[in-house]
């Protein structure tokens, strides 16, 4: 099982390779060209060659592209192009606000949802099931944007319980971060909350189709105790793959919600960036979003193989 | 006959709204812009005005009339997910079946190729290239279309490998059948059904995300105008109280709402007939 581990973490890293090529391939290869982009309307040949060498975008691609995975490596991701500003210093205080964010978001939606999610599988065809499927399904219809503006409509113009933007500073109390940030943190919720029941409650009644589960009501045990004591342990494995799917999710469904909310979070700073397309931001940004989701689905496949048996103990090559 | 009018009934009411909701919404595809009152760019109230006679949305950010900016929207938005989804189909199924049947090295490159790309959220990549190639109505079809193509690529080439290796598509091998044979009598009929409500979740997926790109400034760029894009013009009007935004947005809830009814009692009937057949 630890080599299979072991195994798990180089491919995640190799991944990661591969998609540090991708993001610099991206933005360098791709015809786009930077100098222009920069000086516009009043670019003549000659400033131009003169940016390309500033930007040292006359040095071939593939050392510009070791000399800034090295860099990236130690921790420097360049300058940003607009304001000469190191990147790695814009960046990494936004990381951490939207780490917050999702981590608030994630650690009221997984528990609701899954919890949720199997109470929908133990009363399948039931009023509750029927409910929460049609609610899930609507949550999941409808646009991140379309729900934050009610809720600021709801909760923040009409009633003025909460504020309308999430303002957030450095230094600023725990009491009143949670304030600021409490509508993004409803909105994610509400989303991601109707992804994993709808998966849960799936993954659960996929488990309950399952012989053994006809042989523990044969015995005569009651539906609860079947759900919690025979199925739900078996769907774990798929369970937790859903829960990362979904919180994987969250680190770019948070690029909406911040827009909404004016939050200050690496989302938001990315897409600033890329409409001012300022290149290193774009390129470390994606790096670090490519990062989390690389890391994430790592931590997941890891969790999935220690909770199951049969992934545990793997028949044949393919597994 | 009877057999048809017995599915119909069949339909559960969440289907039939599903249907309704898809129904109107090409219709406004079609005829959207003829319907509506006023021109897309036509100044004609004073801006963020409530609705009265004549004006049953209101006016924007910019005192144009809400309900002919929404219908013109609709072409916008829907045609540019229904053209990328298209394309990505045209992508992806072709190169997932090819690589089902030949397998090997085509198999195996296409397939890196595509896990490299999936490896990486899609609303990340699309940022990164649309930094680097700007937002046009080419850029954003293509770009969407491509990224999308892998998901169609993983569920062609999943539901192609489980026909090729029935019977009867091994029945047809032994005849001594060409591979544009097996693929037109064998492996196309058979992988339709599947493929046809992933249509319908492809394209709800990239009607939000072509919205969301939009809403964060970086999709359609003025003068078109579409309904994320409509969404993020007025914003600003929810902070005093006004519903001007969330027409469009509801306008896009809707679409996706539709589809998503459609799709869900489709995949719930698909689902009984695979285990049966199991």
């Amino acid at each position: 099982m630890l080599t299979l581990i072991a195994k798990r973490a180089v491919l995640g890293v190799f991944t990661l390779w591969l998609v540090s090529v991708l993001v610099f391939a991206g933005t360098e290869i791709l015809p786009g060209d930077v100098a222009g982009a920069i000086l516009g309307q009043s670019a003549t040949p000659e400033s131009l060659a003169r940016l390309r060498a500033e930007l040292g975008l006359d040095v071939p691609a593939l050392q510009r592209y070791v000399e800034w995975l090295t860099g990236f490596l130690q921790g420097d991701m360049g300058r940003s192009m607009a304001s000469g500003q190191p990147v790695a210093g814009l960046l990494w205080p936004r990381f951490w606000n939207t780490m917050s964010l999702a981590a608030y978001a994630g650690v009221i939606a997984v528990p609701l949802a899954v919890g949720l999610g199997i109470m929908a599988a133990a009363l399948r065809g039931g009023i509750f099931d029927r409910v929460s499927n049609v609610a899930a399904l609507a949550f999941v219809s409808l646009p991140e944007y379309f729900l934050g503006l009610l809720l600021v409509l709801w909760l923040s113009v009409k009633t003025g319980w909460l504020p309308s933007l999430a303002d957030t500073y450095e230094g600023m109390g725990m009491a009143a971060w949670f304030r600021a940030t409490t509508l993004p943190m409803l909105v994610l919720v509400m989303v991601t909350t109707a992804q994993i029941l709808r998966m849960t409650r799936t993954t659960v009644l996929g488990v309950m189709d399952q012989p053994y589960v006809e042989t523990a009501y044969l015995k005569g045990l009651r539906n609860g105790r079947v759900v919690l004591r025979h199925a739900t342990p078996n769907a774990a494995a798929p369970i937790v793959n859903v829960v990362s799917f979904n919180i994987a999710y969250l680190i770019t469904g948070v690029v909406l919600v911040e827009a909404v909310f004016n939050y200050n979070g690496l989302g938001r700073f990315m897409v600033d960036a890329v409409s001012r397309r300022d290149l290193p931001l774009v390129q470390a940004a994606a790096m670090i979003f490519g990062a989390v989701y690389v890391f994430l689905n790592m931590v997941a496949d890891i969790a999935a193989i220690a909770l199951n048996p049969r992934l545990r103990h793997p028949r044949g090559k393919e597994a | 006959m009877t057999a048809v009018t017995s599915r119909l009934s069949a339909v559960p009411l969440t289907g039939w709204i599903g249907m309704a909701l898809i129904a109107i919404n090409l219709f406004l595809f079609a005829f959207g812009p003829m319907l509506a009152p006023y021109g897309q760019e036509e100044i004609v109230g004073v801006p963020f005005d409530a609705p009265q006679p004549g004006h049953p949305l209101g006016f924007d950010q910019n005192g144009r009339d809400m309900l002919s900016r929404v219908l013109y929207g609709a072409q916008t938005s829907i045609g540019i997910s229904l053209a990328a989804v298209c394309l990505s189909f045209a992508i992806g199924v072709p190169l997932g079946i090819l690589a089902a049947l030949r397998g090997g090295w085509l198999d195996l490159v296409l397939s890196r190729l595509v896990d490299t790309v999936m490896s990486i959220p899609v609303l990340i990549s699309a940022l990164v290239v649309l930094q680097a190639l700007g937002s046009s109505l080419p850029v954003l079809i293509v770009t969407i279309a491509c990224l999308d193509s892998t998901r169609v690529f993983r569920l062609a080439r999943l539901v192609a490998q489980g026909i090729n290796v029935m019977d009867y598509a091994e029945v047809a091998r032994l005849r001594g059948e060409g591979l544009a044979w097996m693929i037109r009598r064998e492996i196309l009929p058979n992988v339709l059904p599947p493929l046809v409500a992933e249509f319908g979740m492809r394209f709800c997926f990239t009607f939000l995300f072509v919205a969301g790109l939009s809403f964060l400034g970086l999709g359609v760029q003025p003068p078109f105008a579409d309904w994320g894009g409509m969404v993020r013009d007025n914003q600003q009007g929810i902070l005093y109280g006004l519903y001007a935004p969330l027409f469009p947005a509801a306008a896009i809830a809707l679409v996706t709402i539709g589809v998503n009814l459609t799709v869900d009692w489709m995949l719930s009937g698909r689902t009984t007939v695979q285990g049966d057949n199991r």
